[in-house]
């Protein structure tokens, strides 16, 4: 916050910001001064003139939104002479606008047409000639619908597509009567890089940019808007529902904490799946191999049954069950209770086990916490970023355009490190393309550079860590030379990346799925932590370590206990007193001994140990590795209970299914990758027949004994404030807009929560560096599977595609399962673009489509694992990580064929 | 496979584009000019490669290339005519000249004729109105003209006498 300084408008004396902008000061004061191009999330243009006000000392009218606030500033906001001048610019701008507002999209909620209202402007009292002539509308992209006779050129959406989402599609073409907007090299909107974010939409103050979805859904006065955050990514996106009835017809986004308003296409547009008829609306059971339907009474005892049965005769450690990343914390706190004090048995994980688990491991060690230890803003402001193993831009859109920020606004040093070719390397000033599975070499190459060239934080490995000496001495051995002949990347770029992270003040790392899943998940991420440690470039604002968390609701499904080896707030079920503590709260008996993992759960169905499987939210069947294995593992199971919003392809194996409500239908909390614990609320009606996940829990619970009467999402919370220490300062009450972010350990309102983590001290005492040595992936190409697979997502796509691909929007920028396959590949089996391949591993064999691109490396291939007609997963490696028991996804060698 | 080999073909005359005439918002002009000098219009997988080399949204250089006549996205024929549309030669008959143009080169108004020999635009004022009406081929004016003085000129190109 600046100086505050007086100056005068219109008479009065009005406080303001040094150097703030003297439109939105003289608005905040209560001046409502006209303007039309001015926003405030981007640089100011003067482009609309509306705003002009007379300054004493200055020649003519000025543009208030090009003035900075400074003392003394005498200015004149209304007399007749601007107000004229007001009334003549919005009398040009109509004689240029197509008239048709009774059609219009934005009729009732747009700037021109407040303003022709406000100066009594109509097309008949006109002074000008209206404008005849039509320019062509622009609707060839999927989701955006451009009216350039609508256009009032005020530059918004041009410097909102480059300065807040740093993509710079949008531009100015032609000159005078002729300008309008155009995309990339006017060409086609469609055919340009545009992928459908919308904050030209956002940002547009009339008609000319609307979303094509709304289209003719609603008119402006029959929408009421409620906000929640987006159900997709851990971004944890605040947004603004508008809807008509019970129906979606548009989000916006909301100014929330980790998103400023920005959103992706996803968050934007995804929403239709929602009103989607295949919604599950009555319990299923499964009878003579045929689902029929069923009163809950009549499925819940059932269940309650066969796993008190289950639990008698094999023991409570034959029942497993999946918590969900994509259900609130509520949700999966009654869950992992239900596991625990009802069934007995700590057999509870979720997907985290898939994505992070390496992240929680690792971390742990070295920092003694696994989470995001900066918030995603403070991307914006640090000097150099090295995003490693995550494809920022598709995977967690809006972190993306923070680090864009940084590097376009800022002038940050990006450095990627990634064997594809993904679009931040756009942005880079280093790429460094490693092989796949040899992080640890690059990493130890950079850090014996920065050992020897003498750019280690001295002081801070002193005072604040342990181990170095034992590091120290693996590092010396991986010489840029060793790091290079075994990453594949030339020892240059390792060196000059050393010298750009060591050097810079802060220096922040981000990193995902491409460090944690393989084999060496853990090692990798200790190696990060290790440079981080090196260079004193943790536990400072800006600086630090932070794991991307993949879904709206991961980071909580973990904090919440929904792993084997923890309770609520990672307190361990090993540890006699947390679970004598456990004990006492929840009155039960509780298991001590660590429950499975996700893969160990299937690996028991397969043999036979785990008998009943209680999933709730999620689709293994799709987003496991080396799916035919899991379909063996299903198949087997005596009893499979699923709980979601759809009939997924887990559904289908099921012998009940449960039907719950979606994201935009519940309250209570997620919490997002930066440990930010948000309200979600309920903006629609659950479909009739559906009950709250919690709710089917303690049903259950109930029939099998155990009391559990929570009225609310509220009451829930309640109990986990008071079990779980980094959540104890969390009520519902005291959340509000922005939330707070964990750990938060006192009731106190002012109390926030950590912005970022380990200042002064780490979570664990002292960092701790471990040595680590380079051990290769589990399976590499070879003569007889000569390619290079690794797997990922795209943006347009979620996960399993259970939501994403029902939305229409979605569908057409991807509807289906393809496979990049870098030229050399293309070149050597004979294929073209868009043919039939089929792509075989140790694993399994699937059929889809070519697409040939340098974006992967020379001999590989990358197969997004949305689309379940060709699922990546079937390929996967199913090698574990030994400390974090994580698939190598990222790593397999297969076989290409043209069909 | 050849797109991708032209991609690579231009990234490499970018960066020689770039070496020449310097990188940075402010050089797109100078850029565009050196691109048009080399190719006689802007050919787009080279505007995309220069874009991506001095770090300036593609977008950008589109709005500045639109902004200004000079610059063009479609090959040029080997002959540039300019049709004067300015006050003097339009109310001398500049429209009449255009008809006769287009009536000798198959053209339906402005363009480049199929065998790429001529192309045809309209200039705001040449700056020689005492010779109105007038056209200018490859630089050299020509003044006073009628329908069949400009047909007849133009068959003098393409006989190779003009």
């Amino acid at each position: 916050m600046g100086k505050l300084v007086t100056i005068k408008i219109d008479g009065k004396e009005v406080k303001a910001e040094e150097g703030a902008n003297l439109l939105q000061a003289a608005r905040d004061a209560g001046f409502d001064i006209p303007g039309l191009c001015y926003y405030d999330k981007v640089s100011p243009s003067g482009a609309c003139r509306l705003c002009v006000v007379k300054i004493e000392g200055m020649r003519g009218l000025t543009a208030s939104c090009t003035v900075k606030v400074s003392e003394g500033l005498n200015v004149t906001a209304f007399d007749e002479e601007l107000e004229d001048h007001r009334k003549s610019l919005t009398e040009l701008l109509i004689s240029e606008h197509k008239f048709g507002c009774m059609t219009c999209e934005v009729d009732a909620a747009c700037g021109l047409e407040d303003l022709a209202y406000r100066y009594d402007v109509t097309i008949d009292n006109l002074p000008y000639p209206a404008r005849k002539d039509l320019l062509p509308v622009e609707a060839t992209s999927p989701v955006i619908l451009y009216d350039p006779n609508k256009c009032i050129l005020c530059e918004r959406c041009v410097k909102a597509c480059y300065e807040i989402q740093g993509k710079g599609i949008l531009s100015f073409a032609e000159r005078g009567i002729d300008t309008y907007v155009a995309t990339d090299l006017g060409g086609l909107w469609v055919d340009s890089d545009c992928d459908g974010c919308g904050e030209c939409i956002q940002a547009c103050p009339v008609g000319a940019l609307v979303p094509k979805p709304s289209i003719g859904k609603a008119r402006r006065w029959e929408v009421t808007k409620e906000e929640t955050i987006c159900p997709y990514c851990g971004v944890g996106c605040r947004i603004e529902v508008e809807k008509k009835g019970n129906e979606i017809v548009k989000i916006n986004g909301a100014d929330g904490p980790a998103n400023d308003g920005r959103l992706c296409v996803k968050g934007r547009f995804g929403y239709e799946y929602q009103m989607n008829n295949d919604r599950l609306t009555t319990p299923l059971i499964r009878e003579n191999g045929q689902f029929r339907e069923a009163s809950w009474d009549e499925a819940l005892d059932l269940v309650a049954s066969k796993f008190t049965e289950i639990k008698n005769n094999y023991g409570n450690d034959a029942v497993a069950g999946l918590a969900s990343a994509r259900c609130t914390n509520e949700d999966n706190y009654v869950f992992q209770k239900f596991m625990r004090a009802v069934i007995g048995t700590n057999n509870v994980d979720h997907c985290a086990r898939l994505c992070h688990a390496s992240t929680v491991a690792g971390l742990a060690r070295a920092f003694g916490s696994g989470a995001m230890t900066n918030s995603i803003k403070e991307f914006e402001f640090a000097d150099c970023i090295l995003v490693t193993g995550s494809n920022t831009t598709e995977t967690h859109p809006v972190i993306s355009t923070y680090i864009k920020n940084a590097v376009i606004n800022h002038g940050a040093k990006l450095i990627v490190v990634d064997p594809r070719r993904i679009d931040l390397v756009k942005y880079a000033t280093l790429w460094l393309r490693q092989k796949n599975g040899t992080d640890v070499a690059w990493l130890n190459g950079m850090m014996n550079v920065i050992v020897n060239e003498g750019l280690a934080d001295k002081a801070f490995i002193e005072s604040r860590t342990e181990g170095y000496e034992e590091f120290e001495k693996v590092v010396k051995e991986y010489t840029p030379e060793k790091a290079s002949e075994i990453s594949g990347i030339p020892k240059e770029q390792i060196i000059e990346a050393a010298r750009v992270y060591a050097g810079a003040e802060n220096a922040s790392i981000v990193f995902s799925m491409g460090i944690t899943q393989h084999v060496t998940g853990t090692d990798n991420v200790l190696s990060v932590a290790n440079l981080a440690m090196l260079t004193g470039n943790v536990g400072k604002l800006y600086s630090g370590v932070n794991p991307l968390r993949g879904q709206n609701n991961v980071q909580g499904a973990c904090d919440l206990g929904g792993l084997p080896n923890v309770y609520p707030g990672y307190q361990k079920v090993n540890d006699p007193e947390i679970k004598a503590k456990f004990e006492a709260k929840w009155g039960a008996k509780l298991d001590d001994k660590v429950g499975l993992s996700v893969t160990e759960i299937m690996d028991g169905a397969g043999k036979g140990t785990v008998k009943a499987l209680y999933i709730m939210g999620e689709n293994p069947m799709v987003s496991d590795p080396n799916l035919n294995h899991v379909e063996e593992s299903m198949e087997k199971l005596d009893f499979l209970v699923v709980q979601d919003i759809f009939d997924t392809e887990t559904a289908k194996f099921a012998d009940v299914i449960l039907p719950s409500f979606s994201s935009y239908e519940k309250w209570g909390t997620f919490t997002n990758t930066e440990r930010r614990i948000q309200m979600i609320n309920p903006v629609l009606d659950p479909p009739e027949g559906t009950k709250d996940d919690w709710d089917i829990i303690q049903n259950i619970s109930k029939r099998m004994g155990y009391e559990m009467n929570y009225t609310n999402a509220d009451e829930i919370m309640e109990e986990i404030s008071d079990v779980s220490p980094i959540y104890g300062g969390v009520h519902f009450k005291k959340l509000g807009n922005d939330g707070v972010q964990w750990p938060c350990k006192t009731d106190a309102e002012e109390d926030r929560g950590v912005l970022f983590l380990h200042e002064g001290t780490f979570s664990r005492g002292l960092g701790h560096f471990s040595p680590v040595d380079f051990i290769p992936p589990a399976e590499l190409p070879d003569n007889e599977y000569p390619y290079m697979l690794s797997t990922g997502r795209i943006l347009f796509h979620y996960h399993t595609g259970t939501m994403t691909r029902k939305v229409g929007a979605l569908n057409a920028f991807e509807s289906g399962p393809y496979a990049e396959i870098s030229p050399e590949i293309a070149e050597r089996i004979k294929v073209n673009e868009d043919d039939e391949i089929r792509v075989t591993s140790r694993r399994g064999t699937i059929v889809t489509k070519a697409r040939i691109t340098d974006k992967v490396a020379p001999m590989s291939i990358f197969i997004p694992f949305h689309f379940a007609e060709a699922a990546a997963n079937r390929l996967t490696n199913d090698a574990l990580d030994p400390v974090a028991k994580i698939p190598e996804l990222k790593v397999a060698a297969c076989q290409v064929e043209k069909v | 496979m050849g797109v991708e080999n032209a991609a690579y073909v231009a990234a490499d005359e970018a960066r020689e584009i770039v070496a020449l005439v310097g990188s940075g918002p402010d050089k797109v002009i100078p850029l565009l000019q050196e691109i048009q000098k080399r190719h006689n219009y802007l050919p787009e997988d080279l505007v995309e490669a220069v874009a991506e080399e001095i770090n300036v949204p593609v977008a950008d250089i589109y709005g500045v290339a639109t902004f200004y006549s000079q610059f063009r996205f479609t090959p040029m024929g080997k002959h540039l005519i300019k049709v004067c549309k300015g006050t003097a030669c339009h109310v001398q008959g500049a429209d009449m000249l255009s008809s006769a143009l287009c009536e000798e080169l198959g053209l339906e108004g402005e363009g480049t004729t199929s065998d790429m020999e001529f192309t045809m635009e309209t200039v705001a004022c040449l700056g020689c109105c005492s010779l109105a009406p007038v056209v200018m081929i490859d630089g050299k004016v020509f003044g006073k003209l009628t329908s069949s003085k400009v047909k007849k000129l133009i068959k003098g190109y393409r006989d190779g006498k003009n």
